[in-house]
């Protein structure tokens, strides 16, 4: 995920990557006649809103040569329109007491304001002028793309772990387009044209492309005919057309050795993975939990805390995607420690649920951690807002009522299972940083 | 971790207007050891957020015991005279709560966040924790290479490091310009009797505060916590933090890494938190590098010439002292160049007034955003915490829009000029120092 400005949502994801299930309250969906779906659910237990425009469209909808085309328009989108100046939607919805961003990933580029419920047609009226006058203003298309560029640098060049993840990414795929950083490749975001931004956004950014989703303190009695006189006028547009590429099966595990500056050596694995489509997805986020959360998990136990070789470790699935996605597990190794030796260490304890059956007590104890954070990331509506979209984007939000259901039903024998279909060295691609200097002059 | 001694308060006003009925409203309440008990009743989801602020920070600490805090707070989940590490560990992923610990520069933090069903669990545990840490030898090892890890992870951060380079400068000799997590050279030499002997000095509840926000009535909590924490006796007070005595000249810092940009902090001492300019200041700074896309350093550095993504000045206050910080991201290349346009930016707004529409789309912001600041239990808890911390009164969210709203212009220019000052700045430029080059 790449994003207009720096927010927080690394306590969200961490939550909704372990996480993703029913509401607590229904949620309610309408569909106006420019084929706009509305997604609202109304939670009266603080007194603000979010509302959010979501586009279907991602850096997977993107050509080669043309890497960081989506997030490049998302930061376009705020170059005004004929009656809002550029960068005047930012200083309109903080004046109005709100608190604005956007995102892209490779799945969807995505808007959203969190205000009081009586300001929050402020945001409801600029997103719908945006979705049809944004102007793409030349005058700004030079300083922007810098912008960018330093944007990739803060994020990429300069974060060991996220070049290497970057690099490892772009092997493991070779054909889908998820090998392509949302940032886009440097040289690629030098090549774009203020041309690719405005048929790019002709393109994707229609009623039929996008969706809206409101969560928070508001009456949808009182805010859905004014979503309806906002957008209902918007025309329709051309269907988008659809990406259907599918990774070959990867046969043989592949290598990638990146050098660079840095104190600490780093080891990421990347295995290929089913999304929510498949059935295997609830016992393979058990497994990822199994494998990594908490303390007493299984690899932080026995590589943080016995043996003493990784600072820290992770273990991370995140089925809620378009295309088939991947599991990954990560680790920072303990200074002077040996990469070859931690990666043994992460294989032994992986090929231990590979072959045994993880104990009830331990089951349980998973069920329980994604149970207890489905309780806690309904605290923020804003992390509501997030899941409901992002269920969406990948097939549609109610899938997400039946998550609670597909995590209980998981047994012993399918974390077995699932572990040894899908954590197969043959499919797997494994990352190494490797730092070039123990201290810089 | 710098999460409590850089306040966090530019926070404020509709706090009430979350507690929807009259029990929602915040009370505050002294347990018979002497613990500051704040509650918050939000009976809408079964779950609970503790944070509770213990006076045993940093500055408590020998200098050359430097990370004594920070490694004491971090052993408080690895053993108690009931439990190992590994038997606390498995208590709270099996109920899937959070313990969090940590220290700052003046005070250490516990956070627990866990359902309702589980509170007597979480409590007890709490209650071991803060009476009975044993903390056992081979556990203050394991602890120290961690440590000693993430001071090295730190050193891959070009922001972390600026901004240890930048603490330094400005508070030499002093508490606050050491970095928490300390030297890899003094935590090695951290003795365990230190711990303990820092441990039972400070953690006790006369020096602490506890904000417990959720499924839980102040009834129900404080019957709790008088049963569960009967055994946490009162210690001695300390003494109150003190500013540092002396403040870093204005000087250039230039650390060389092999990094694409150059991570560059300017900035110089501010004022304590209860500086009756505060607000003032507050609203000068979102004008001039607070205020996100909505300040000046945003327009001139990032909108109009690109120069960088990341660009805002913050203002830290802190109970003793404070500080003022300009930050920015930048291409090695272009690093002198956003140097002088942050300059320009400070003398400007000391030089001429802000118009009349930036003043009051700052405090349209400050004051009508407030709610958003507050709209979850853990926001609720810090921030009731951090009322208690820094004296502020539960009626503080009363007063907010009063003391934002009397800001004047002649206000803004006055402290600019007071508190900004372009010849004591500390530039702190961290990046490929060939291709930045000379000024």
């Amino acid at each position: 995920m790449t994003q207009r400005w720096i927010f927080h949502l690394a306590g969200f994801f961490a939550l909704f990557l372990s996480l993703n299930s029913a509401q607590a309250e229904p949620v309610q969906e309408f569909v106006l006649d420019n084929g706009l779906k509305v997604l609202l659910l109304e939670d009266h237990k603080s007194p603000s809103v979010t509302f959010q425009v979501w586009y279907r469209v991602g850096s997977r909808n993107e050509k080669d040569g043309k890497s960081g085309l989506a997030h490049f328009l998302e930061h376009f989108m705020f170059k005004g329109t004929p009656t809002t100046g550029p960068e005047e939607y930012s200083r309109i919805i903080a004046k109005n007491g709100g608190q604005s961003n956007a995102f892209t990933t490779t799945d969807m580029t995505v808007y959203f304001a969190t205000m009081s419920r009586d300001k929050i047609s402020v945001e409801l009226e600029l997103e719908a002028d945006r979705m049809a006058n944004a102007l793409l203003g030349d005058t700004y298309f030079e300083p922007e793309k810098k912008v960018i560029q330093e944007e990739r640098r803060l994020r990429t060049d300069d974060n060991p772990a996220a070049a290497l993840g970057e690099v490892v990414n772009a092997v493991a795929y070779t054909v889908h387009p998820y090998r392509r950083p949302v940032v886009g490749w440097m040289e690629d975001i030098q090549n774009l044209t203020r041309q690719d931004l405005v048929d790019f956004y002709k393109l994707y950014y229609s009623p039929s492309n996008a969706f809206i989703v409101v969560t928070g303190d508001f009456s949808t009695a009182e805010l859905l005919p004014k979503i309806k006189a906002a957008y209902g006028k918007i025309p329709r547009g051309a269907d988008a057309p659809k990406v259907s590429v599918t990774e070959p099966e990867q046969r043989g595990e592949r290598r990638v050795i990146f050098k660079k500056e840095a104190e600490l050596p780093f080891v990421l694995m990347f295995y290929h993975a089913p999304n929510l489509k498949s059935p295997d997805s609830y016992a393979l986020d058990l497994l990822s939990v199994v494998l990594a959360g908490g303390r007493s998990s299984r690899l932080y136990h026995e590589l943080v805390y016995q043996k003493r070789l990784a600072h820290s470790i992770d273990a991370d699935y995140s089925s809620v995607s378009i295309d088939p996605t991947g599991f990954s597990i990560d680790a920072q190794l303990l200074p002077g420690k040996d990469p070859a030796e931690l990666e043994g260490e992460i294989d032994r304890v992986v090929e231990k649920v590979k072959s045994e059956l993880i104990s009830d007590k331990e089951l349980q104890k998973a069920k329980n951690q994604v149970e207890a954070a489905f309780i806690f990331a309904q605290d923020s509506i804003f992390g509501q807002a997030m899941k409901i979209g992002y269920y969406e984007i990948a097939g549609g939000w109610r899938q997400m009522e039946s998550y609670l259901d597909g995590i209980r039903k998981v047994t012993r024998e399918d974390i077995r299972r699932v572990a040894k279909r899908y954590l197969d060295r043959d499919r797997r691609t494994v990352g190494t940083l490797i730092p070039t200097k123990e201290k810089p002059q | 971790m710098k999460k409590f001694s850089l306040a966090i308060l530019i926070t404020s006003l509709v706090l009430f207007s979350r507690w929807a009925h009259a029990d929602m409203v915040p009370k505050r309440s002294v347990l018979s050891n002497g613990l500051v008990l704040l509650t918050s009743e939000q009976p809408a989801l079964p779950m609970v957020a503790i944070e509770l602020l213990v006076d045993a920070g940093s500055r408590l600490e020998p200098a050359d015991q430097a990370g004594l805090a920070n490694l004491t707070s971090k052993l408080l989940t690895y053993g108690t005279h009931r439990r190992s590490a590994v038997q606390i560990n498995d208590t709270l992923d099996f109920i899937g709560a959070s313990l969090e610990t940590g220290a700052g520069e003046n005070v250490a933090s516990i956070s627990l966040t866990i359902l309702k069903k589980d509170l007597s669990t979480g409590l007890e545990l709490l209650a071991e924790i803060l009476t009975s840490s044993t903390f056992p030898q081979v556990e203050i090892d394991r602890q120290k290479q961690s440590v000693i890890a993430a001071i090295k992870a730190q050193e891959e951060d070009p922001g972390a490091v600026a901004g240890k380079a930048f603490a330094a400068a400005l508070f030499p000799q002093s508490p606050y310009g050491r970095p928490v997590e300390g030297s890899e050279a003094s935590v090695k030499s951290l003795k365990q009797q230190s711990i303990k002997d820092f441990f039972s000095r400070n953690y006790r509840p006369n020096r602490s505060i506890m904000a417990v926000v959720g499924a839980v009535s102040e009834a129900e909590i404080s019957q709790a916590l008088n049963q569960a924490f009967r055994n946490w006796s009162k210690g001695a007070t300390s003494p109150p933090p003190t500013a540092p005595t002396h403040i870093g000249a204005a000087q250039t810092l230039r650390i060389n890494k092999e990094l694409t940009q150059a991570n560059i902090i300017l900035g110089h001492a501010g004022v304590p938190r209860s500086d009756p300019d505060y607000y003032a200041i507050q609203v000068m700074n979102y004008i001039l590098g607070g205020g996100g896309f909505s300040s000046r350093a945003m327009d001139s550095i990032r909108n109009e010439r690109g120069l960088a993504y990341s660009v805002y000045s913050y203002v830290g206050a802190d109970k003793s002292h404070g500080s003022f910080q300009f930050v920015m991201q930048t291409k090695n290349e272009t690093a002198q160049e956003a140097i002088r346009l942050a300059r320009n930016e400070i003398q400007r707004i000391r030089e001429q007034p802000v118009s009349e529409q930036e003043l009051n789309d700052t405090k349209d912001y400050l004051t009508g955003s407030f709610a958003l600041r507050f709209n979850t239990n853990h926001k609720v808890a810090g921030f009731l915490a951090q009322v208690e911390l820094f004296d502020l009164g539960l009626d503080y969210p009363k007063r907010y829009a009063e003391l934002i709203g009397k800001v004047t212009r002649a206000d803004i220019q006055r402290v600019a000029k007071q508190f900004l000052h372009p010849e004591k700045l500390i530039a702190v430029i961290v990046g490929n120092q060939k291709k930045i080059g000379e000024k």
